[in-house]
């Protein structure tokens, strides 16, 4: 007889609806990529859940599991949506079949699937293919404002053509560097100051990238209504903008040709606000006491400074979140709550 | 936990004293499941009829259970005691109404476990007749301890739900400062206090003020109540003007402020240690319907026999009743017009805290504050528990500030000291992790069997160390023995060889070889060696001498015979008797076994004996015929007994010769001895002096004897 | 003293190397005077951990000797039937071995804790378990009634053979208020091996029975 235990009662929430919460707050960011950058991401969604639904699908029957029952809990469909967010627009089809299979296949079903990956899938395979295939990592479009946008069935087609080691079919006029790109560029020998950067180059919004302001402010809509849900806590998400905004303070440099940009261009630029709310709070692979989120957080936001600062790589949400993954057994260790009626701690 | 004073929450009922701006403490986690209590308050507290059986299980409470002391077929009154406290932390348990005891025996009881317990079952006359009460007309003229043994009497034990005794809680050892009425009754659905309150606020005061009188708290009382009960409030408000440092506090609804310790963090801000009491902290804390029922034990003399409990849900029609202790649940949900829904299971306590009931038949006991009866839609079957994604909602909820994913994947792996480690033990299974789990994974569940896990782990560690110790102290025990008598075998041996050397037994001997030798006629030399044995004897044990006297003694007797033939009639009478022991055995292992062992035991002693005279014989014969091998193979033997062996040799040799060649051999031994002796002598001159005086002694001696020698065969 | 060193680079290296080894050396002597350790170490950790039951199923006579084997001559750790799985365990742990199943031929239940009963009008008295207990748990003398003191017996098993009448009984311990426990959760994850041992019902239930 199983027995049954207290209590009897049960919150509304399940895992399921974390999930599909989730991805209801990925759309005003997803709605604002499709409006300046494309269909671009919204076709990499659309190829990253079918391989990540039939991938974890694959591997429920080779485990011998129910299969139905373990797809319901959407999370495959969050680690697709995530990557299918954080790969470029113009990324051919197969590098996003490819990614997607390998975030479900091998960092999250290896490992023991839900609840026991290390790593963030979407990140672990965007880092993967970030050093793998460079070259088409960094095919992000053209905003709408400086050109038109092709056609929903152009852009499906050049993905579908695109060949392995074939140069990009994209056409000439349709990508173009990001403003985090060019901020490098112009720190490693540009010589402008921040202030002529954004009056001579065209990239450069209001507090942002052009169009990348719009794109942050979506997932940072999305965000606050996930907290508001209370599907996360404010630590891990708050610390990290907070740590990155202090960096960037710090070396602001008054906006002279050696800056690396205002705090406000590092919030509103590259991934920074979809890697706070979508992907530090991955609860699987994050710290777990909210003192450890915090601090997790806070080392994620100054390794992303860090590298955007003096890295190689333009962006680093998905490098700083796998390195701290890693540390957050340790961090863990080390943030243990106070108990009610222990001493020391502050928690 | 910053402690951050969060005003009060001013209900608006009453303006009051102090009291609106006292500041509570926040509670960190709990969770705001639905309260659901409306329901159950739509009618004031009604009486409920008396069933066909009344049951009453012996253990209620905390601690040990209670014994019986009325006999089947005994008539009983309601008040009347019948199972009484054994020892200090137990209760009495009382029937709850008149009628005739009809069966003691196991039940099944008021346990998550549906285990079956001691029950007195009694079946009511219908007269509910009570026995005469002897009620206190002035309790503050009475002593805290008279209190104490009046409450004790009356068979109250925390009626909040964990049932501990309230005299043992209220007789702190420490000095008190505060006395905390709790009120807040935080588990959805129950309203049991709540509609107390209502109605009987002035018997609640009352008892409170008792409580206060007993424990004499340094600074005040505090009565803590969430602000979801506001007529409640008022009603206490209303009654605590007039009463001096009596506070009502409100605070805002949250579960579980209703724990203990969660109560005194809100209301004072302090924390009880892990693994204290609140007494530790000066702090005692008493449910409000403890305080009623203290009321009615001291002011009316009238022991606990009923309580008020909530029966609810959506298969019943939801009321309070005043229900008489020992009716069973199924009379209970009758009354309330319970319609079952297939095997929905009803549930004792509340929803967060109470445990599925395994049999509709378990009666209501001190502690059953509510009756939960509740529909599928209340409450759905158990999903499957999902995956943990540590998303962390459970360590929100937590009220203690544990981290409960973490220790789900301890428990699972049975990580005993990383729970201990995470605090498993300051979980107070409040279940609001479990209640706020998106994977509905039973933490609760397995916080509760790693509980039970390592406490068993724990006894049995303490039981193993304990039968270490047994078990050395039995391996050294045995060693001892086996000492002791290596001691004694080793100690007879001795006083065996001694016997022989002694001059007593030697005498003996001596005696045996003269006669022999008498018929020969030869007696001289054997008188000669007699002294140099007596003085060797003399450097043995004074001991040893006295044990050889007795043996002597006992040898006297038959010192007609020889002692090799004493010895042989002896070695003969132990054989019969071994013989005959024997047969006895074989005879008796088919009729009494038990006789056997003594049977065996004793021609064991014979059979050693038997060994023992046989050694003694071989000894003696050897020594008499073959005593020059002696020297050799006995190397203990010292010299005075060496010089014993090889006078003896030389006597039984006498013996055979003449006394010419007799005397030659004894002067070319001597010769022998002298030259050894000398030899010894001027090797003994250079290195040791104080020896080689010695060997110059028996050197003269030995010259003196060869020089008579010569003399007598000349 | 800097002039030294710049001049013999070398002699300062190797006097510093020297002077190093000299405190270094004397450290770890004080060190090995100061925190002598008496006996084995390990040999006591294992035997805590060893259930004492001093049943000599292991074919030690006593859990000191089996845990003095295990340390010493590098005896197999999965010997002790009474010790069960969570014995092997935590020896493992400790020695850093490898998980082994326990050795146990003609063991049925291994792990299980139980106790001697002496059925006791049966009893001749004759003193043979009280001599074969290891923790001195029997009571009673010769020809009288003799007794098992259950809270002290280890439930060894050794009482039983020796006895004459055989009227010792190895009970397990019953399901009482005070033991009794919840049990721990079934794993939540349905897995392959799970198939066939109750849980279709846990997968059917969720409207799948496309793996069962």
């Amino acid at each position: 007889m199983t027995q049954i235990t207290s209590p009897h009662a049960h919150s509304a929430l399940s895992t399921a609806d974390v999930m599909r919460q989730v991805l209801l707050a990925t759309i005003p960011g997803v709605f604002a990529l499709t409006l300046y950058f494309g269909w671009g991401n919204l076709i990499n969604i659309l190829w990253a859940s079918l391989t990540a639904l039939a991938c974890e699908a694959m591997v429920m029957k080779l485990r011998g599991r129910p299969v139905k029952y373990y797809l319901n809990d959407a999370s495959a469909l969050v680690t697709a949506v995530l990557l299918g967010i954080a790969l470029p627009p113009f990324a051919p089809c197969w590098l996003v079949v490819f990614g997607s299979a390998f975030a479900i296949l091998i960092v999250k079903q290896l490992y023991g699937g839900l609840g026991y990956n290390p790593f963030n899938p979407a990140m672990a395979s965007y880092v993967i293919l970030l050093i793998s295939f460079p070259v088409y990592m960094s095919t992000w479009g053209t905003p709408s404002d400086l050109g038109t946008l092709p056609s929903f069935i152009d852009t499906f087609l050049w993905k579908l053509s695109s060949q392995t080691g074939a140069v990009s079919v994209i056409p000439d006029g349709y990508t173009m560097a990001t403003p985090l790109d060019i901020v490098r560029q112009n720190m490693n020998g540009g010589g402008l100051s921040l202030s002529e950067l954004a009056t001579q180059t065209p990239q450069f919004g209001h507090w942002g990238g052009l169009g990348w302001e719009m794109v942050n402010a979506g997932f940072l809509f999305g965000g606050v209504y996930l907290m508001w849900r209370r599907i996360f806590t404010w630590h891990a998400p708050i610390s990290m903008l907070i740590s990155l905004a202090i960096m960037s303070l710090i070396f602001y440099d008054n906006g002279s040709s050696q800056s690396a940009g205002s705090p406000l261009f590092h919030l509103f630029s590259g991934a920074t606000m979809f890697a706070a709310f979508f992907i530090l709070t991955d609860p699987v692979s994050s710290a777990v006491s909210n003192r450890g989120r915090m601090i997790f957080g806070a080392l994620i936001g100054v390794i992303i400074f860090i590298v955007r600062r003096w890295g190689n790589y333009p962006d680093a949400a998905a490098f700083a979140v796998l390195l701290l993954n890693f540390a957050a057994p340790f961090i863990d260790h080390y943030t243990q709550p106070r108990t009610y009626g222990h001493k020391g701690g502050d928690a | 936990m910053s402690e951050i004073p969060v005003t009060q929450i001013d209900t608006g009922t009453h303006t009051q004293l102090d009291v609106a701006n006292r500041k509570v403490w926040p509670l960190p986690g709990g969770v705001h499941p639905p309260e659901n209590k409306a329901q159950s308050l739509q009618h004031p507290i009604k009486p409920m009829s008396l069933p066909a059986q009344l049951v009453f299980p012996l253990s209620q409470h905390i601690g040990a259970p209670a014994l019986a002391c009325v006999n089947v077929g005994d008539q009983v009154l309601r008040g009347q005691v019948i199972a009484q406290a054994k020892g200090f932390v137990s209760v009495p348990v009382h029937a709850s109404s008149s009628g005739t005891v009809v069966a003691i025996e196991e039940r099944p009881i008021a346990h998550a476990s549906g285990l079956h317990g001691m029950c007195i079952v009694v079946e009511p006359d219908g007269q509910h007749e009570s026995i005469e009460f002897s009620p206190i007309a002035d309790y503050t003229q009475c002593s805290a301890e008279e209190l104490l043994d009046t409450i004790r009497n009356a068979g109250i034990a925390g009626m909040g739900g964990a049932g501990f005794p309230s005299a043992v809680k209220l007789n702190a050892k420490q000095p008190i400062d505060t006395l905390i009425i709790n009120a807040t009754e935080c588990e959805p659905y129950i309203t049991a206090d709540d509609a107390l309150i209502r109605e009987r606020s002035s018997d609640v005061l009352l008892g409170i003020q008792i409580l206060k009188h007993i424990v004499q708290p340094s600074q005040e009382v505090l009565i803590g109540i969430e602000d979801n009960k506001p007529e409640a409030i008022a009603q206490l408000r209303a009654q605590c003007t007039e009463h001096d440092q009596i506070h009502v506090v409100v605070f805002p609804t949250k579960y579980p402020s209703g724990g203990e310790k969660q109560l005194i963090k809100i209301l004072t801000g302090r924390e009880v240690p892990s693994g204290g009491l609140p007494a530790d902290i000066g702090i005692v804390c008493q449910n409000i319907g403890t305080c009623e029922a203290i009321k009615k034990a001291v002011v009316d003399g009238e022991p606990l026999t009923s309580r008020v409990t909530t029966v609810t849900g959506e298969t019943v029609s939801p009321q309070n009743y005043d229900i008489a202790l020992g009716t069973p649940v199924s009379h209970a949900l009758a009354e309330s017009d319970y319609q079952a829904q297939g095997n929905q299971p009803v549930i004792m306590g509340g929803p967060m805290m109470g445990f599925a009931l395994a049999n509709l038949d378990i009666p209501v006991v001190k502690t059953t504050n509510c009756i939960l009866a509740p529909s599928v839609t209340e409450r759905p079957p158990n999903d499957i528990a999902q995956a943990c994604i540590r998303c962390g909602m459970c360590a929100e909820a937590c009220p203690v500030s544990l981290l409960p994913q973490q220790l789900y994947w301890f428990s699972r792996s049975q990580n005993n000291t990383q729970l201990e480690k995470h605090n498993l033990f300051d979980c107070i299974e409040c279940g609001a992790c479990s209640y706020s789990c998106p994977s509905h994974i039973p933490l609760v569940q397995y916080y509760r069997s790693s509980k039970a896990e390592i406490r068993a782990e724990k006894a049995d560690q303490e039981k193993s160390e304990k039968a270490k110790q047994r078990f050395e102290l039995r391996q050294e025990r045995l060693e001892r023995e086996e000492r002791e008598k290596e001691e004694r075998r080793k100690a007879r041996k001795e006083a065996a060889l001694k016997a022989k050397a002694s001059p007593s037994k030697q005498d003996v001997i001596s005696d045996a070889i003269a006669r022999t030798q008498a018929k020969k006629n030869n007696v001289a030399q054997a008188d000669k060696s007699a002294p140099a044995a007596a003085d060797s004897a003399k450097a043995l044990d004074p001991a040893a001498a006295a044990i050889e006297r007795a043996k002597q003694k006992r040898a006297e007797p038959a010192t007609e015979q020889s002692p090799e033939d004493t010895l042989k009639t002896q070695i003969a009478t132990l054989e019969k008797r071994i013989a005959k022991a024997n047969d006895k055995m074989a005879a008796l292992e088919t009729s009494d076994s038990t006789k056997i062992d003594a049977l065996k035991s004793g021609l064991a002693l014979q059979q050693q004996k038997l060994d023992d005279a046989k050694a003694q014989l071989a000894a003696i014969s050897s020594n008499a015929v073959d005593s020059a091998s002696a020297p050799a193979t006995d190397e203990p033997m010292d010299a005075a007994q060496a010089a014993i062996a090889r006078a003896q040799q030389a006597r039984a040799e006498a013996g055979n010769l003449s006394d010419d060649e007799k005397r030659a051999q004894q002067l070319t031994s001597i010769d022998k001895r002298l030259s050894a002796q000398q030899a010894k002598y001027d090797e003994l001159l250079s290195s040791d002096p104080d020896k080689a005086e010695l060997i110059k002694a028996s050197l003269d001696k030995l010259q003196a004897k060869k020089a008579a020698l010569l003399e007598a065969s000349s | 003293m800097l002039e030294f060193i710049q001049a013999n680079w070398f002699v300062a290296a190797l006097l510093a190397l020297v002077l190093l080894a000299l405190v270094f050396g004397a450290l770890l002597g004080f060190a090995a005077i100061r925190f002598k350790v008496d006996g084995n170490p390990v040999v006591d950790q294992i035997n805590t951990i060893l259930p004492q039951t001093q049943c000599g199923q292991c074919g030690y006579p006593g859990c000191k000797p089996y845990a003095t084997a295990i340390a010493e001559q590098d005896e197999a750790i999965n010997r002790c039937p009474p010790g069960g799985e969570t014995t092997i365990q935590a020896l493992a742990e400790l020695l850093d071995k490898e998980v082994v199943p326990l050795d146990a031929e003609g063991v049925e239940d291994a792990g299980v804790k139980k106790y001697a009963l002496i059925r006791e009008d049966e009893c001749i008295g004759c003193t043979k378990c009280i001599q074969a207990c290891p923790v001195d748990a029997i009571l009673g003398s010769a020809k009288h009634m003799h007794t098992v003191i259950t809270s002290e017996c280890t439930g060894c098993d050794l009482c039983v053979e020796p006895c004459p009448v055989d009227c010792i009984d190895m009970l397990q311990y019953p399901t009482t208020l005070t033991n009794w426990s919840w049990e721990l959760p079934k794993d939540p994850q349905l897995i392959i091996t799970d198939l066939g041992r109750g849980t279709e019902s846990a997968i059917n239930s969720s409207n799948q029975g496309d793996a069962a």
